[in-house]
């Protein structure tokens, strides 16, 4: 038997499989279609103070071996989501879930953040300070490293849950930000949210998403996001969480080489609303064939 | 909806840039017209969402257009092959308030829904009006299927080669009970415009076809909704148009 238990920031998985943000909603439509219970946890959509309805349509445009999205944290609003996602998410989930937040101001995070730790329901928060498809906002935080350590000094003044700071991959220096966000406090770092990217209808000759550009994910961007994973796992002494186009078991080994404790799956939800479940039941003959008897003892194998 | 394997039976161009696919397999999952399926193609990232044209136990057919490289290589697929298809996506349309004299407005691509669900209302006792709009006459396909139904059969050409000349709007002239519409944008403002009751069927580019990422989100007047997990049909007094 191989063990696929893994532990962040103080908290047990029972295997690393984490769907990322805004790939996976609020659980419902998946928990329709298999026990997402077997889950290490999931990140439930990006969720701001206010609610919001986005960016104009079209949202999505594809790539050769991904996809870019300029969704623009589409979300209830934080009140919608206590009142009427957690409880739903209740019923057919029952392990910690790692709670998204993001925001337009260091306020708007600390007053997201300080709702949602009062929630039992939830075991971490993961403060994106990197989307790339809003103005005024998200990245424009992630791509400081000052900005970023203020944001989370602020909010982990409002909370005991363990805070997990997202990464942009759209600057020029990642360790900065890094040890910037864990100077300040933070319990853990994830990384990577998008890359910036554009697609051009040449029938049209106009951009082909409404927002001009949008977030590349999808296997594309696997290399990029191990890279910086390996880069800051060697550099922090936190846990660190990877992403980017994973998409299969060996994927998901290969990140934890590069440093990561655990591992969130993406876009590939998307084209495979099963890939979580098909990952976690590859693990153990994928680890097999490798002669790896548990995932704790390969995390930074390579750093 | 469900993850399902589906054979290529019969693979045909109908019309100018238009055509016919059917496929085999379990499509138990596809319970109501108006619902669409959504194929992952070899090579391409993203899966290609298309409307269920006609459906029996075991057997589904869907008609597409040629609109990218990825559409382009479906053409080229020959019997046999097997495609990885997510099924039974979307609402469909609410046979419910048909009422007595229902009409089905469908432009170009639009089309394939309507067929099935002419058939539905037909078993139900209430066969359809049909108006079908094409730009010019070489896109037209379908007409003579819906004529076969027993359903009166109006077809408008923008360049007036077949039928009447203009838009699917100049066709309908009578106080129907309810119209069921699909088709490009424009077309479908102008039918919304219609002071009749009725329901639409709206497209938009898609990520992942069952209501996971927001790619698809539109406002209505209940806030926002998406097309592929809400809808795709709307009724008209949702749309804020």
């Amino acid at each position: 038997m191989v063990d696929l238990r893994t532990t962040l920031c103080g908290i047990e998985l029972d295997n690393p499989v984490i769907p990322a943000s805004g790939t996976f909603g609020y659980g419902r439509e998946f928990a329709d279609l298999y026990d997402i219970n077997i889950l290490g946890t999931f990140s439930f959509k990006g969720t701001t103070k206010d609610p919001r309805f986005g960016n104009p349509t079209p949202r999505i445009a594809e790539t050769s071996s991904g996809m870019l999205n300029a969704v623009g944290l589409q979300n209830p609003g934080v009140d919608k989501v206590i009142s009427e996602e957690l409880p739903a998410l209740a019923k057919v989930f029952h392990k910690p879930v790692m709670a998204n937040v993001s925001g337009f101001s260091v306020e708007d995070y600390v007053y997201t953040c300080g709702k949602l730790d009062e929630e039992p329901q939830v075991g971490w928060l993961e403060v994106n300070i990197s989307c790339p498809n809003v103005h005024g906002g998200g990245m424009s935080f992630g791509t400081d490293p000052k900005a970023a350590a203020e944001v989370t000094a602020a909010v982990k003044k409002v909370t005991t849950k363990p805070v997990i700071m997202k990464l942009t991959p759209n600057v020029t220096d990642i360790v900065s930000v890094a040890k910037a966000c864990e100077d300040a406090g933070a319990d853990g770092i994830s990384l990577i949210n998008t890359l910036l990217g554009m697609r051009i209808d040449l029938k049209t000759r106009r951009p082909l998403l409404a927002n001009t550009t949008g977030g590349l994910s999808g296997p594309a961007v696997f290399p990029v996001a191990l890279r910086m994973v390996w880069q800051v796992a060697k550099a922090v002494d936190i846990p660190v969480v990877g992403m980017g186009g994973v998409s299969a078991a060996k994927d998901v080994i290969e990140m934890m080489m590069a440093g990561a404790c655990a591992v969130e799956v993406g876009a590939a939800n998307l084209v495979d609303p099963y890939a979580c479940r098909k990952i976690i039941e590859a693990l153990p003959s994928e680890m097999e064939k490798l002669g790896i008897s548990s995932l704790r003892e390969i995390i930074g194998t390579a750093c | 909806m469900k993850q399902v394997t589906l054979t290529i039976e019969q693979n045909k161009e109908l019309a100018a840039n238009a055509y016919e696919m059917v496929l085999r397999g379990d499509v138990s999952a596809v319970t109501r017209p108006g619902q669409f399926v959504d194929i992952r193609l070899p090579g391409r990232y993203l899966r290609r969402p298309i409307s269920v044209c006609d459906c029996e136990p075991g057997r589904l057919t869907l008609i597409y257009k040629v609109l990218g490289e990825g559409t382009a290589e479906m053409t080229r697929m020959e019997p046999g092959t097997e495609l990885d298809v997510l099924t039974g996506l979307g609402n469909g349309f609410d046979l419910s308030k048909a009422g007595d004299d229902p009409v089905l407005i469908g432009g170009g691509i639009g089309i394939p829904p309507l067929y099935w669900l002419a058939k539905e209302l037909i078993k139900s006792g209430k066969t359809p009006s049909v108006v079908l709009g094409f730009n010019t006459a070489d896109e037209m396909f379908y007409a003579d299927e819906f004529r076969a139904l027993g359903c009166e059969v109006t077809v408008a050409t923008v360049d007036g080669s077949y039928g009447i000349k203009g838009y699917v709007t100049n066709a309908v002239n009578k106080r129907f009970s309810q119209y069921f519409a699909c088709g490009p944008g424009p077309m479908l403002k102008a039918v919304h415009a219609l002071p009749l009751p009725g329901q639409l069927s709206l497209e938009e580019r898609m990520g992942c076809g069952f209501g996971a990422c927001m790619g698809c989100s539109i406002k209505t007047k209940d806030g926002y909704k998406r097309v592929c997990k809400d809808g795709p049909v709307f009724d008209r007094e949702e749309l804020p148009w």
